[in-house]
Formats: structure tokens, C-alpha cells, sequence
């Protein structure tokens, strides 16, 4: 049992914490995310420059050596900053279908690029109807020639306007809501027939309506085998809210301790507010939950190589402790903040917004509680 | 004990649904889909109101309103919220109006009554301070007499809507030497364009720009401006808080806004069937309506004391505290029934290219904006904690 990181790690988080720190306080970010283009390539090369985006890969892929639990360190000091950059999309995501599935040729392809900076991505996998469910996919890729050709729509495509490159679920078999049938292809955001909407998210990041009208895709740009795609992107989505789990506990780490500071500086009735026993008791509940959301995090992440259903009711598990975790501290953090917590001006409302998107990222409380029950008693 | 309405309740309500349906002008009806009502639309529809008679419905006859019996102001209440009507601002209708009927002179009912009546005057509040948001009675706005002026100075913050106003009244502290905090404060009134008076907009964490902060820099106003009694203002302010709080509940909104819920819950798939299906989503609407249902029975219990002469009483802190928590559950249930299209936002970006336009259903573009924008309810109108202390003391007896 070890729940202590190594010493190279410890690094990583110092110099990932001291980047968002110089880069990227609050005003900065907030000036990026309602500025064009809403994300900042320049902090994305720095960021491939200290070695964070390929931090994950093993050396074999070209990467420094790392596991998950890299791709957490970052994402947690993210967190704490609400960075905008697409590490989530580009090198969890992305990275992690080339690394469970991606051919010799495609890893070659992409994998240094990806870890170099030069190549952002972004997984357009829901779509209007489809809610959370991964194996609920209308778009369809249909054999022609000695590749495909996609037709379809993906909703709210996070980060696909910094993009260069698509990861798109589509449909090659079945019908819409089977699980067998789904297949995944890298698509150039550039390729012939592909066209996006663009704008903004309540939480500051970008997204886009992506539309896809016969977009030509060589085979060679399939991951994985055709029709058997959804326990790939099952897997990899566990991996992708492993890494929110970090994000989300980040904020919330942040939010708390702003939160605790105001207290006890915030002064109301001739003493601070954090001497009134209603609002310790909600302070230490907020604590709790940050720390059971810390304790599930790293259970989530440490049980991603396990089977399949273990792993799944490890994510979901996860995901819903932070889902109420974050509703529980961004709510208190507003309420003891006041009018003050309200404000734009402040950066509580700006991780109070974050935290509310987490919640419903792949899949809401909701959605996880009935996943896990449903493998539970399966 | 009876729950029907009778024949001329009934009659009544006909009357006041062909009202709506004939009186409520088509661009009020869109406004939903706008970002922000403007006074414009603030001062039609009071207009409208007021031409038919129904521009105070809960003022007492002999200052213009509708003498109404407290069914029939609740029956009001109800079809405006199912019409979907613009909400009449509280400032001056329900918040100053009651304070001015019970301490203010003659004269000044004379002037300032008809005017908010016919929406000539568009006021706003000046209660918290920077320093003094629970803790109001602490507050530092000085007003000091010079002549025949009081001149103000200090800041007011939250202000709602001031940047529509024309007048504002203002707590301000005239005896620095008072006993006790809640002594020494007067109830002021303040032309907003009087020179030295400042507003500055607040944007909150929604981008909408509803509150502000409010200056006063050598505010000079005339000394008959002030209400009732020079250092007897906390009373007025503390009338004018319960006036407030029991008209926070929004049971008639809320109930619309259920049914809103459950049309959009009736739309959105989730595994390929409508949400409303799903037994996990119904059950926690079927909790709010449960919830909704409690709280209202408790207001028309109000509402019946109330008529019955035994006044607002500090039962009204309930009104306010299940009222704002039920706004807040259904703006969370929107929010979660409209899963990934709750996420686009389109306030205020300059995109390039005309690449702005709505995504999504059009119900889920204002879901996520609403959410964070109704947190500010279990904060405003004395905070839900106050709000409890308030019970703990005055009902409870701790």
C-alpha cells in the first residue's frame, strides 16, 4: 500500500503549478477565454516544451515514461487554475486510443506530434439525441473503396475549435443504440466535408456543432477493428473521467481554501463569519467531500488496468462522488461567499460554472449511479 | 376550510386569463428569448396595467389599487405566472409602496404613490453595503444634515436595476452616536440623477448585468426626503423586509416553471426514451412538485392570516427560504435535463465571422446562466441563514 508519489512526479506537479501560477492566474485566463481564438497554442508549446503532453506515454512511444497517474498530477494542478488548453481531448483521450488500439502507423503518425505540441485534438463523440451514452451513435461511416465515408453530426465537441484532428465514433453496423456496430476513426478537422460551428461554453472553454458530409476516411485512419469500437472508447472515456476526477478535485481544493480564507476574514456582526458554528459545520462538510473526492480519485486511477467491469464500476463510482462533491462545494462556496461568490469578478463563480460542466461530462451523476448499480447487481 | 373557489372567483379568473390573452403584447411574449428585459418592457406592461385598472393589485383601494381579497390576488398571481408575464420589479410596488403607506406623511403618499402606480418613477433599493450584507444594521452611509439637505455619503452595493431607476431609498446612518447599531438609521429618498449619485454595473458569474453599485458623493437631497422619523429607519427597513420576503416565494413562477420542466423532460431522450421516464429523473421532479405543493398550502395559510388582519409575521422567513430553494432545484433539474446543450453559451461574445447563433434546443440555451444565476436567492433578501436565525429567535424563542 503506497499512496506516496515519487520524487519525479513531486516535480512534475511543482513545475505544472508554478506554469499555471506565472501563466495562467485568473485574469489571464479569464482575458483568453473571451478573446480570440479562446486558447492560447503559445502556453501549448511550453507546455510540450516541460514535457507535460507526453508525461502518459511510455518511452517506447516516444513519451517520458509515465502512467495515469502523471496524467492526474496535471490535471489536478489544471484544475486549480482552470486551465483551457485540451490536455483532457489531446494527450488523455486522443493519446489514449493511440495507446490501447492505435497501429505502428498511426502511433508514428500522430504520437510524436501529440507529445511535441504540434497536433491538438478533439473526440466528437455525443450527438444531439444521444445523451451520455457512448453506444448511442446516428453519425455512419459506410465501406467504400478501401476506406469509409462519414455522414453525421457531433454535438458539443469540446475543444474542437483549437483542433487539428478528430477522434469520431461513428457508426459502421446496427442500429443506432447497439453496442456492436461502433467504430473509431482520426479524422483531419481539415478533411474535405467536414464543417464545424464554433462558440463558447458557460465555463470558458470552446466547443463546436461538428457536421460531417461525406468525408472520405482511408481504412488506415480506423482505430481499432471496424464495428468493435465501443469497448475502446468505453475504456478510454474511464480513463478520461479518471482524469476529470483530478480536475474537479483541483478546483475544489481551490475553491475551499478561498473559501475557508474568506471566512475567516469576512467580518459580519463584529466578528469573522467563520466563527458562526452554521457556516464551520458547512466548511467541514465541503472539506469532507474534497478529501472522499481525493480518496476516489486515486481509487479510480490506480483501477484503470483492471477488468472490465471493475474498472467501469471503479469510473462511475468516481464520477459520481465528484459529481456531488463539486454540486455540494461550488454551491457552499457560492452561499458563504455571499453576493460577493456571485460575481464575475471573483473566480469562485468561474470554478463554480467548471464544476457544474464536470458534472454532466461523460455522463452525469445520475447516469453513473445507474451504470454502477446496474453492474453491481449484474 | 375549503379549497374550491366560488362562482365569482372563478368568474374572476375568466376575466383575468382573457385579460392576458388580449392585453399582453407580442414582444413582451419573445422576450424569453432575449438575453435581458430592458425598462422598456418594464414600463409597457405596467402601463398596460395600469390602464386596466390592475396597476397595484395588492394595494388598498384608496391609493389606486384593486382592493382586491387575497383569493383574488392570488388567483392573479396565478394566471399572470401561467401567461408567462413580465414580473413587476419589487422596488417600488411591494417594497417601498407598504413603507410609504404606513410612515410616510401625507404629502409624500400624495406624490410619490401615484407615480409608482402609473410607472412614472422606477426605484430601486439601497439597503447592503460592501461592510453590511447579513449584518445590515452596520451599515456606513452617512447622511448628515446641512441646512435644509441632507448630505449623503457612502457606497450601496447589489443594487437591482438601479441602472433603470430614477429614484432609490436609502438606509443611511444620521446618529453615528446611537446605543446600538440599529438605532441612528434613517429611511431616505434619493432622486438616482441627484449629482455626486454613481451607479456602476456588477456582472455577475451568468454575464448578466442586473446588479450594481450605487455612490453617494456629497448627495445633497432636500431634508423632506426623509421617511416617517429621523433615526427610527430600521423599523421601516425591517417592514419593509418581511413585505419582501413573503412575496419571494414565486409559488405561481415555480409551478410554471414545473410544467416547463416536465415539457422538456417529455422531449429530451435519455437511452432513447424521454427523460420523464426514467424513474431516478421522475421521482426527483415528483419530490420538487411535493415540495412545491407544501409550500404552497403554507402560503395561502399566510395569505388567509394575513387576511384576516394578523399580518406578516416572521412565518414569512419560510416563505422565503423553501421558495428560493425550489427555484433553485428547478433551475438544477433544467439544467439536468438538458444534458450536453446545457453547455453552449452565447452572451456577449464577439465571434468572429457571424459565427453566433443558437445551438441546440431552444429551451436549454439559457439553462446553465440560470442555474448560476439563481444562486443569488438564497443570498438576496437577507440570506437563508439570516432567514433561519430569523425563525430560531422569533418563532423558536432560542
Amino acid at each position: 500500500m503506497d499512496f506516496n508519489f515519487t520524487p519525479e512526479q513531486d516535480t512534475l506537479r511543482d513545475q505544472i503549478a508554478r506554469l499555471v501560477r506565472d501563466q495562467n492566474d485568473f485574469d489571464t485566463r479569464r482575458k483568453v477565454s473571451r478573446s480570440e481564438p479562446g486558447w492560447r497554442p503559445a502556453l501549448w508549446s511550453q507546455f510540450a516544451e516541460l514535457g507535460l503532453l507526453g508525461a502518459p506515454f511510455s518511452e517506447e512511444d516516444g513519451g517520458f515514461g509515465g502512467s495515469v497517474v502523471e496524467s492526474m498530477i496535471v490535471m489536478e494542478e489544471f484544475g486549480k487554475g482552470l486551465v483551457i488548453e485540451p490536455y483532457l481531448q489531446t494527450v488523455v483521450i486522443a493519446g489514449g486510443f493511440l495507446r490501447h488500439a492505435g497501429s505502428a502507423a498511426q502511433k508514428e503518425d500522430h504520437l510524436a506530434s501529440i507529445i511535441g505540441g504540434e497536433r491538438v485534438f478533439a473526440f466528437a463523440y455525443s450527438e444531439p439525441k444521444s445523451r451520455f451514452d457512448l453506444n448511442d451513435v446516428s453519425t455512419t461511416a459506410r465501406r467504400e473503396g478501401d476506406g469509409y465515408v462519414l455522414n453525421g453530426h457531433k454535438a458539443v465537441v469540446l475543444a474542437a475549435p483549437f483542433a487539428s484532428h478528430l477522434i469520431v465514433t461513428a457508426r459502421t453496423s446496427g442500429a443506432q443504440r447497439d453496442k456492436g456496430g461502433v467504430s473509431v476513426f482520426i479524422v483531419p478537422k481539415a478533411a474535405k466535408g467536414v464543417s464545424t460551428r464554433d462558440y463558447p461554453t458557460v465555463d470558458g472553454l470552446r466547443a463546436s456543432e461538428v457536421y460531417f458530409e461525406n468525408v472520405h476516411v482511408p481504412a488506415s485512419d480506423l482505430i481499432g477493428a471496424a464495428d468493435h469500437g465501443f469497448p475502446l472508447v468505453e475504456a478510454v472515456v474511464d480513463e478520461a473521467i479518471a482524469a476529470l476526477c483530478a480536475e474537479a478535485h483541483g478546483a475544489m481544493k481551490v475553491l475551499n481554501q478561498t473559501t475557508l480564507d474568506y471566512s475567516k476574514t469576512r467580518k459580519q456582526f463584529g466578528q469573522p463569519i467563520g466563527n458562526f458554528q452554521v457556516l464551520q459545520h458547512r466548511l467541514a462538510d465541503m472539506f469532507m467531500a474534497y478529501e472522499q473526492s481525493v480518496s476516489m480519485t486515486y481509487m479510480v486511477t490506480l483501477k484503470l488496468g483492471e477488468p472490465e467491469t471493475a474498472r467501469k464500476m471503479a469510473a462511475s463510482a468516481a464520477k459520481v462522488q465528484i459529481g456531488k462533491a463539486g454540486r455540494l462545494v461550488s454551491q457552499e462556496a457560492v452561499q458563504i461567499h455571499g453576493g460577493m461568490g456571485m460575481t464575475d469578478e471573483l473566480n469562485v463563480g468561474h470554478f463554480f460554472k467548471r464544476l457544474t460542466m464536470i458534472e454532466s461530462q461523460f455522463g452525469n451523476t445520475d447516469w453513473h449511479l445507474r451504470r454502477f448499480t446496474e453492474l453491481s447487481n449484474s | 376550510m375549503d379549497l374550491h373557489y366560488s362562482a365569482e372567483d372563478l368568474a374572476f379568473r375568466d376575466e383575468v386569463r382573457s385579460f392576458l390573452e388580449t392585453s399582453y403584447p407580442d414582444h413582451l411574449r419573445s422576450r424569453a428569448s432575449r438575453d435581458e428585459v430592458t425598462k422598456q418592457d418594464f414600463l409597457d406592461w405596467q402601463k398596460i396595467l395600469y390602464n386596466r385598472g390592475w396597476g397595484a393589485p395588492a394595494w388598498p383601494k384608496e391609493y389606486g389599487g384593486t382592493g382586491w381579497s387575497s383569493t383574488q390576488k392570488y388567483i392573479f398571481q396565478e394566471e399572470c405566472a401561467r401567461a408567462e408575464t413580465l414580473g413587476v420589479p419589487p422596488f417600488g410596488m411591494s417594497m417601498l409602496a407598504p413603507v410609504l403607506m404606513a410612515f410616510a406623511n401625507e404629502k409624500q403618499k400624495s406624490y410619490y404613490l401615484p407615480r409608482i402606480l402609473d410607472g412614472t418613477d422606477f426605484w430601486c433599493q439601497g439597503y447592503s453595503e460592501p461592510g453590511a450584507g447579513s449584518d445590515l444594521a452596520s451599515l456606513k452611509t452617512r447622511a448628515e444634515k446641512d441646512g435644509d439637505s441632507w448630505v449623503i455619503n457612502g457606497q450601496k452595493t447589489w443594487t437591482t436595476l438601479a441602472h433603470f431607476a430614477d429614484w432609490i431609498f436609502v438606509l443611511c446612518r444620521t446618529d453615528p452616536t446611537a446605543r446600538k447599531p440599529q438605532e441612528g438609521i434613517s429611511f431616505i429618498l434619493v432622486n438616482i440623477k441627484t449629482p455626486g449619485v454613481e451607479v456602476r454595473p456588477i456582472i455577475t458569474m451568468d454575464g448578466g448585468h442586473e446588479v450594481n453599485e450605487t455612490w453617494f458623493t456629497d448627495v445633497r437631497v432636500p431634508l423632506e426626503n426623509i421617511v416617517g422619523e429621523e433615526n427610527q429607519g430600521w423599523t421601516y427597513a425591517k417592514y419593509l423586509l418581511v413585505h419582501e420576503r413573503s412575496g419571494i416565494a414565486g409559488v405561481a413562477r415555480s409551478k410554471k416553471a414545473v410544467e416547463r420542466l416536465k415539457h422538456i423532460a417529455s422531449i429530451e431522450l435519455d437511452r432513447g426514451e424521454p427523460i420523464i421516464r426514467n424513474a431516478d429523473f421522475a421521482r426527483k421532479v415528483a419530490e420538487l412538485e411535493i415540495d412545491l405543493t407544501a409550500l404552497e398550502f403554507t402560503e395561502l395559510r399566510t395569505l388567509a392570516r394575513e387576511a384576516q388582519g394578523k399580518g406578516a409575521g416572521p412565518e414569512s422567513s419560510v416563505l422565503k427560504i423553501k421558495g428560493t430553494e425550489i427555484q433553485q432545484r428547478l433551475t438544477e433539474l433544467t439544467l439536468e435535463a438538458v444534458g450536453v446543450y446545457g453547455a453552449p453559451y452565447f452572451r456577449g461574445f464577439p465571434m468572429e465571422g457571424g459565427n453566433q447563433f443558437p445551438i441546440g434546443p431552444d429551451y436549454a440555451h439559457h439553462s446553465a446562466p440560470a442555474y448560476a444565476n439563481m444562486r443569488k436567492t438564497s443570498i438576496y433578501g437577507g440570506s437563508n441563514e439570516i432567514q433561519r436565525n430569523i425563525i430560531a429567535k422569533m418563532v423558536l424563542g432560542l
